[in-house]
């Protein structure tokens, strides 16, 4: 248990280990570690970058929504619109056909009546002639009599 | 083991035995160094030495090699740890751009740490083994064979790392602040004076304090890590004779020898950190300049 010989060697080792790990191991270790920091802290930025992307594309996209809600209903309300505006003229045509209709059916009616009371007058006025021939049983001038009987007709 | 059934004592002294090589008058001799002085090499401190160290650099480089950024290996991740450790401890204390620190401080701490870690082999294995071998393979007298398996629990391995330090700071401290600068710090403080005459004598007592200062860094280093390790060592070697003594001793030795090794667990990361941080501090005061 005394200083010698082996006090040296421990020196050279030392001398040899440190050099060696200066050399050869510290360097490359560190520059590992600390390349992998840099690593960390650019994939932690580029997290921070698409966190606030995506803050900005969801307000984008609101926004898109809140714009495609208020034209639907400005759509929605012009369809309601033009429906109304359809149905009101489908019933302005509707009222119109059926006026015609009933108009038409009007005119021949009257057609119709007037028809019956012109044949009825006519007959009306054979059957007063023949009916007058047979109470007065006596041949009368027919063209003598007929102004008067056309008054007759006129009259009914 | 002197003897086939060694008395406690000599035990013990066996077991602090190292296996010594020295130069004698009859040339290099194995073993009969009593009083070979300077002349001899504690073998098994130079073997051990070595092999832990060249264990840490081979281990360290092969990661260095294939180091990757992306999914590092368990391994990988460990020696990440350590330069972690190492680097921060570094930085919070050394304040200058020196780029042998980190890489010593590396070094230091991670070789002292094996060398302690051989403390926790139980003690009779290594030295069992080696005297196997030498009876089986050279002839030796059973018992001849001695083998001391932690370096550190060697004055001339803590001495040679705590006079490398010695010698990197005194070459640090030349180099920052030129000669005259530390000669002026070892000879102007702590006692100075506006006073030429009077500050010329307060020169002498300067200087001896300073020195003293100086030279108790390496001895100071060197003889702390060799007490706690070497005490460590005497420790387990003698719950270990404590384990001969009957079938009592033998389970209250086994108890002991776990508590202890337990124990030191804690010391030998310990004190491997200490010689390490106080090399950074020698170091960093060696690089300030008043």
């Amino acid at each position: 248990m005394s200083i010698d010989l082996t006090l040296a060697f421990t020196m050279i080792f030392f001398i040899g280990f440190v050099w060696f790990c200066m050399k050869f191991v510290w360097p490359p270790i560190m520059a590992t570690i600390e390349e992998r920091q840099n690593k960390i802290a650019e994939g932690l930025a580029a997290s921070e970058r698409s966190a606030k992307d995506l803050e900005e594309a969801q307000e984008k996209a609101a926004d898109m929504v809140r714009d495609a809600k208020t034209q639907s209903a400005e759509i929605v309300d012009s369809a309601k619109k033009r429906h109304a505006e359809i149905v009101d003229s489908a019933k302005d045509d509707a009222r119109a056909e059926a006026d015609k209709i009933k108009n038409g059916a009007m005119a021949e009616i009257d057609q119709e009546v007037n028809r019956a009371r012109e044949q009825l007058r006519s007959k009306v006025a054979t059957l007063a002639v023949a009916g007058a021939e047979k109470v007065i049983e006596r041949n009368i001038d027919e063209s003598a009599n007929n102004d008067l009987f056309d008054k007759l007709v006129k009259e009914l | 083991m002197a003897s086939e059934n060694p008395t406690s004592v000599e035990y013990i002294k066996h077991h602090l035995q190292n296996w010594k090589v020295c130069k004698t008058d009859e040339g290099w001799v194995w073993n009969q160094c009593q009083d070979a002085g300077f002349w001899s090499i504690n073998v098994d401190s130079v073997i051990f030495s070595f092999l832990l160290g060249a264990m840490f650099c081979f281990a360290f480089w092969r990661v260095a090699k294939s180091a990757k950024v992306e999914n590092p290996g368990c391994w990988q991740s460990f020696v990440e740890m350590t330069f972690e450790f190492v680097d921060k401890s570094v930085k919070d204390t050394f304040h200058g751009k020196n780029p042998l620190i980190a890489p010593l401080a590396l070094t230091i701490f991670v070789w002292i740490v094996l060398m302690n870690f051989m403390d926790l082999i139980p003690v009779d294995l290594l030295p069992w083994a080696a005297d196997k071998i030498n009876v089986l393979a050279f002839g030796a007298e059973p018992g001849h064979t001695y083998l001391k398996v932690v370096p550190t629990t060697d004055v001339n391995v803590t001495f040679g790392l705590s006079l490398g330090v010695f010698f990197l700071l005194l070459f640090y401290s030349i180099k920052v602040k030129g000669v005259g600068g530390f000669v002026g710090e070892l000879t102007l403080h702590p006692f100075s004076s506006s006073n030429k005459l009077v500050q010329i004598i307060l020169i002498p007592v300067n200087l001896l304090m300073e020195l003293v200062g100086l030279l108790a860094k390496p001895i100071s280093l060197g003889l702390r890590l060799f007490g706690n390790l070497y005490a460590g060592e005497l420790l387990f070697i003698l719950i270990a004779v404590l384990t001969s003594a009957g079938i009592g001793g033998f389970i209250g030795g086994g108890i002991a020898y776990m508590i202890w090794a337990i124990f030191h667990l804690l010391v030998i990361p310990l004190q491997a950190f200490i010689f390490m941080m106080l090399t950074i501090v020698y170091l960093s005061m060696a690089h300030e300049d008043h």
